[in-house]
């Protein structure tokens, strides 16, 4: 006689879908302030706590409290709050520049711009970012060229890739950016590899890296954290939670069972939980984990908790799948806001200087824009197509040069 | 049957107490099995360049399952030669970060076999890094692994996956068929700024084994290319080895069929033309061309099963360019296209009989 119950399949369903009011209730976030600093050298099972709960420094007035407070200095912040605005201001014209059809594909980071910008400051050019493909903040806040930028996401012939890659998949050594791989996940063992060859020549750079909440769930995520925790590797791994794999919440990578900070627990590595729209939470999270991978302590995981304000790509439409208004609903606002809202309190910035630098920003894109768009977008311009045999190896072998003339080039 | 798997335990054993590298106030040639002579490839490379590290799963302290790394981490130093998590992708994954650091890494992939875990790494990482960054990042690294069959390993020890990595624009591949190749090629490779996939033949590490699997295994000793230079030497990625002239019939073999190929010829009595490629990609087309031409038949052999084996590609190429020079239709010997299966180790590998088959075959037919 059977005395259990039938089994059932669990598939996990966001809080919200079209039509719906978004519904945040369940998220439990500490109030600004409320999560305890622990010293760099802290082991990670005396701070398990940390990857539950969220570091939060600006308050909803935009004060800054708490013992994450970085107190940085205005000019700093200014930078930053430029950075985030300067890389908006190009994600905008960018999407816009795909509908007039001037490109076949483009991505916004709308939303998380406070993540890869105080990141980028944090950091040098000469340590190694492994991004993935919403951290043009990045280039945006180490004042790579915009034109150069548009360059690659036209493939015309000044594109320092050659026409190589899809749009946004820049690379830049000189700025300490990876070139970026369609195929998720890759980096982040990259990353790791990249940190303990830095360790391996006594040298004192170190790697940082971005991955996904979906993405999470590729194996190379796992290899990643155990190879960090094994060789003590100098990296810093972050996973950006924006709550969106394109149409798949969180949920499905299993963020309904436990925090994507605590799957670095297992592997006995340090880990925080941070407000991503938080500039300054990020900034004193990503000092806390650079200070500890500097000093030989090793990696530490961050999950930085956002909000993927624009669709995954040009090629997406999210009405399809979650409410439309959940956006604007996000409990922790909007980075650039809020850092806005922060300078303004201290009588650091006002409306006016905000408008300005908006202005600003949109004529630096705007005369970049015109500069690229003079060597051409995607079909008007291009590399030499011989250049397409290139570089497959350091040198063509036989295959290639036959090949190349059969293309007459 | 299990008397083979007797010998070539035996063989190990031998092998754990032979010396894994020559002293460098040594001899200047030293006869080496296949092992010593890639352990020594790898010895004098990591003398010579601080960059050169060598890791993976049982390869740091214990020198690898097979011995390869055997010392390194004694002489090189922990950081140097070091365990791997069992963890393929982790491996490859991180040596292309190291290479993109600037490091040469030298990964053991334990069995060809577990290498698929690593492939993405290995085919849209390694493989278009150069390509895809336009020239801005590189990956100049070697993945060693062990592969082929003939050694009772069932269907997870015995695979040859060479083709799936000849398909891919931006790999090299290189498999020698003896120690002393086996020492110049890992160097070349080594040396390579472009990732290189390594097979070495596992049935051979110990003996050139001719597929006659009845008689006893003949020791490297023996043979002249078991005589190794202690010091550094390069033999050119590219370039193939005619391993016997011959005037009838062209055989294109690589790894252990090499030493079948030779084998199968002198079972049919056919005045056969080896030659043993060492490197799939790049490919000496001259060299097959030249040999193909001269005698106007081909037979193609490989263990690998046949349906999108390298052999189609040859065969392919020789059709291509010396179709009016052909006496017969291009032949290949290969492994069949099933799993490897334990059981009929001999059934599955394509021996001396097969190959002479073949040849007799070629030679009768035709015009």
């Amino acid at each position: 006689m059977k005395n259990t119950p039938t089994l059932s399949l669990r598939v996990p369903e966001p809080s919200g879908r079209p039509g719906d009011t978004p519904d945040f209730s369940h998220l439990k976030l500490d109030e600004p302030g409320a999560v305890a600093r622990p010293d760099v050298s802290t082991t990670p099972a005396e701070m398990r706590d940390h990857a539950f709960r969220l570091i939060r420094v600006l308050d909803d007035q935009g004060k800054a409290v708490g013992p994450w407070d970085p107190k940085l200095d205005p000019e700093t912040m200014r930078r930053g709050l430029k950075a985030m605005i300067l890389t908006r201001a190009f994600d905008d014209r960018m999407h816009r520049a795909h509908r007039q059809g001037k490109t076949s594909f483009y991505m916004k980071c709308t939303g998380e711009e406070a993540i890869a910008v105080a990141q980028g400051m944090i950091l040098s050019r000469e340590d190694m970012g492994f991004p993935t493909y919403r951290q043009q903040g990045l280039l945006i806040a180490r004042d790579y060229p915009l034109a150069t930028m548009m360059n690659q996401i036209y493939s015309n012939a000044e594109d320092p890739i050659k026409g190589r890659q899809l749009p946004i998949m820049y690379s830049a050594k000189d700025y300490g950016f990876f070139t970026i791989s369609g195929n998720l996940g890759t980096q982040y063992v990259q990353a790791v590899g990249w940190g303990m060859a830095s360790a391996i020549r006594g040298d004192d750079k170190i790697a940082i890296t971005w991955i996904g909440d979906g993405s999470t769930a590729e194996s190379d995520f796992h290899s990643a954290l155990t190879f960090a925790a094994v060789y003590r590797a100098p990296v810093i791994l972050n996973v950006v939670n924006n709550q969106w794999a394109i149409s798949s919440f969180q949920g499905i990578a299993g963020g309904l069972e436990t925090t994507f900070a605590s799957k670095g627990i297992g592997y006995g590595l340090p880990a925080l939980r941070v407000d991503g729209n938080d500039f300054l939470a990020v900034w004193a999270a990503t000092q806390w984990a650079e200070e500890r991978a500097r000093t030989n302590q090793g990696a530490t995981i961050i999950e930085l908790f956002t909000y993927r304000g624009a669709p995954h790509s040009t090629s997406d439409d999210p009405s399809r799948y979650r409410p439309g208004d959940e956006h604007e609903k996000w409990p922790l606002g909007d980075p650039i806001a809020r850092l806005k809202q922060h300078l303004i309190g201290l009588g650091e910035w006002s409306d006016a200087q905000q408008e300005e630098a908006e202005k600003e920003a949109v004529e630096k894109v705007r005369a970049a824009a015109r500069e690229s768009e003079a060597i051409g977008t995607l079909g008007q311009s291009r590399p030499s197509v011989k250049t397409m045999f290139e570089e497959v190896y350091a040198t063509e072998d036989w295959r290639l040069v036959e090949q190349r003339r059969e293309v007459g080039v | 049957m299990a008397e083979i798997n007797d010998k070539i335990e035996a063989d190990m054993v031998d092998q754990k107490d032979a010396p894994a590298s020559v002293a460098p106030d040594g001899p200047a040639i030293a006869s080496m099995n296949m092992i010593q002579a890639l352990n020594s490839a790898l010895d004098v490379k990591m003398a010579e360049d601080p960059t050169v590290v060598s890791y993976g799963e049982d390869a740091g302290y214990f020198g690898g399952v097979f011995r390869v790394t055997d010392h390194l981490q004694k002489k090189h130093g922990l950081n140097r030669s070091f365990d791997a998590p069992i963890s393929e992708s982790g491996i490859v994954g991180t040596a292309i970060g190291m290479a993109a650091y600037g490091l040469r890494p030298v990964v053991e992939i334990q069995f060809a076999d577990y290498i698929y875990p690593a492939y993405d790494q290995i085919v849209s990482e390694a493989a278009k890094m150069r390509y895809r960054s336009g020239g801005q990042f590189t990956t100049p690294m070697v993945v060693r692994s062990p592969y082929g069959g003939g050694i009772f390993g069932g269907q997870t020890h015995s695979q040859s996956p060479e083709s799936l990595f000849t398909h891919i624009a931006g790999l090299k591949v290189v498999i020698p068929s003896n120690p002393y190749d086996a020492k110049g090629l890992l160097t070349a490779a080594i040396e390579d700024d472009d990732p290189v996939i390594f097979f070495e033949p596992k049935r051979l590490y110990n003996g050139p084994f001719d597929g006659w699997h009845e008689k006893p295994v003949s020791p490297w000793k023996a043979q002249e290319l078991a005589q190794v230079p202690t010091g550094k030497y390069v033999e050119p990625i590219g370039k193939a080895r005619v391993m016997k002239e011959g005037a009838d019939v062209t055989i294109l073999a690589y790894g252990t069929m090499v030493w079948v190929a030779l084998a199968g010829a002198e079972h049919a009595g056919v005045d056969a033309e080896v030659i043993d490629l060492r490197t799939l990609v790049p490919l000496d087309i001259e060299a097959i061309e030249a040999s193909v031409k001269k005698t106007g038949r081909c037979v193609i052999v490989h263990e690998a099963p046949k349906t999108s084996g390298f052999g189609g590609e040859l065969s392919a190429l020789v059709q291509e360019r010396c179709f009016y020079h052909l006496e017969a239709p291009v032949a290949r010997v290969t492994g069949w296209d099933t799993p490897y299966p334990h059981a009929f180790e001999w059934e599955y590998f394509p021996g001396p009989q097969r190959v002479a088959d073949a040849l007799k075959a070629v030679m009768t037919g035709g015009r």
